[in-house]
């Protein structure tokens, strides 16, 4: 049964995208640029959204108050050991990207971090000059071959997606996602499903204690909540595929320019 | 010849008053940064902070540049009035977000490290906000309108890629669709939360 919805998901989202591979950056900025993500389900969404603040409120929220409590040192090693976790998953979107240099640098990242820096609470990498590191996925991997965003989704507890990027997250639980193959797909006498859905909710945790004072300052002056964060969330995203911060600075100058003139 | 020298004269002194007064982006964004700084040490009350801060943004940003910039391509069909009324309110909106989100940081260290020249009209400015206990290290990056060099101004923050200015233009445009595009829905949206 499952296999047929994500089947019938696949199909519908495949006819009703335009799919072209090889989009240079150009095209790439245009396809995600945030204003033209349409809000299909916006009833929806806002329910969700509503849904996910009540939430929030009720867990994140307080946990994540808490949790900005603990010494510095602590946090990091918490933050660190989940980003190491990440590369599982970074290293072979790297690969279907084309960038196998950067998919060099992950493994190492990885392989020098989970040894020398015990599980990935030191980054020690970063000492040996491996710097810069940015999460990839499939949603990501997608949008580079070219598929566009489809329509902007709120999901429940996991928040602001879009119609590609949900679609290809479930390809990490089709094997697409090594940790969570060890943990939860397959029977390994190392690790619990426990793991995975504690390093999850940890990752929730650890994001909202980052953004704890932002959140809470976006919240209390916004006029519509609900549309900045999808801004937020879509200038974020058109950030990450394209890699690139600079892009975004300048995109907007013709509509500055129109109103100095 | 007379006439030639005191053009001369008058060309040179223009061309040395132009230069002196001329404000690079990046010294305006520190010392814009090092005023706020002060402004929140200092031990005033929560209110005194606010008014002072609200002076400063109304000498260093472009309030009015900002807010037709965010009300998007509704702005070509208002008129005079409703144009006049918006810009009270935006202006009125925009100071209170800013002096409030501004007033929680007890004393925000925030350094310049380099600048980008856009073009003759746009510098962007880039500066690091620096990390405490509690929050990590954010980068801020300044859009700075320098039509003017005497009177470079700000047009937009960039905090971690994400653009402010862009944001509120959506928030306008989402309030905006979900009223027919009526401008006077936006108006209400923006008094009422302005008198609360």
């Amino acid at each position: 049964m499952i296999k047929k919805i994500l089947i019938i998901i696949f199909t519908t989202f495949t006819l009703t995208l335009n799919v072209s591979a090889g989009s240079d950056g150009d095209l790439l900025l245009k396809k995600n640029e945030p204003s033209e993500v349409k809000d299909c389900f916006e009833k929806i969404n806002r329910v969700t959204f509503a849904f996910n603040q009540t939430l929030d409120g009720a867990i994140f929220k307080p946990v994540a108050s808490l949790y900005r409590k603990l010494p510095s040192p602590a946090k990091n090693g918490v933050s660190n050991s989940l980003e190491n976790i990440s590369h599982l998953l970074t290293i072979p979107n790297n690969v279907l990207q084309g960038d196998y240099k950067q998919a060099g640098i992950n493994t190492g990242r990885f392989i020098i971090n989970t040894t020398l820096g015990i599980l990935g609470i030191f980054d020690v990498a970063q000492y040996l000059g491996l710097t810069n590191y940015e999460k990839e996925d499939y949603g990501q991997s997608l949008a580079k071959a070219g598929v566009g965003p489809g329509c902007y989704i709120v999901l429940p507890v996991l928040g602001p997606s879009t119609l590609r990027d949900t679609v290809a997250s479930t390809l990490n639980f089709l094997g697409g996602d090594p940790w969570y193959n060890i943990t939860v797909g397959k029977d390994t006498q190392y690790f619990e499903n426990s793991d995975y859905y504690i390093s999850k909710g940890t990752s929730g945790v650890d994001f909202r204690a980052k953004n704890y004072d932002s959140i809470e300052n976006l919240e209390k002056n916004s006029l519509d909540f609900y549309a900045s964060v999808k801004s937020l969330f879509l200038q974020d995203r058109q950030q990450k595929i394209l890699n690139s911060r600079k892009i975004i600075n300048t995109q907007d100058d013709s509509d500055w320019e129109e109103i100095s003139q | 010849m007379k006439i030639r020298k005191i053009i001369l004269i008058i060309f040179f002194y223009f061309l040395t008053f132009g230069n002196s007064f001329s404000i690079e982006a990046d010294i305006f964004v520190q010392s814009t940064v090092n005023r706020a700084s002060k402004v929140l040490s200092e031990n005033l009350s929560k209110k005194e902070k606010i008014d002072e801060l609200k002076f400063i943004a109304e000498e260093t940003v472009d309030i009015k540049g900002i807010g037709f910039y965010t009300l998007g391509s509704i702005r070509k069909s208002l008129d005079d009035n409703q144009k006049k009324r918006y810009l009270k309110l935006f202006r009125e909106y925009f100071l209170k977000t800013f002096s409030s989100r501004l007033s929680e940081y007890t004393n925000p260290e925030i350094d310049v490290y380099d600048k980008e020249v856009l073009s003759k009209n746009y510098t962007i400015v880039n500066s690091v906000l620096k990390g405490t206990s509690e929050r990590p290290e954010v980068k801020i990056d300044w859009r700075i309108y320098t039509k003017n060099p005497e009177n470079p101004l700000i047009r937009d923050l960039i905090i971690e890629g994400l653009s402010l200015a862009r944001t509120q233009k959506e928030e306008f445009a989402s309030i905006l669709s979900s009223n027919n595009n009526d401008i006077n829905a936006l108006f209400k949206t923006l008094e009422e939360f302005s008198n609360n």
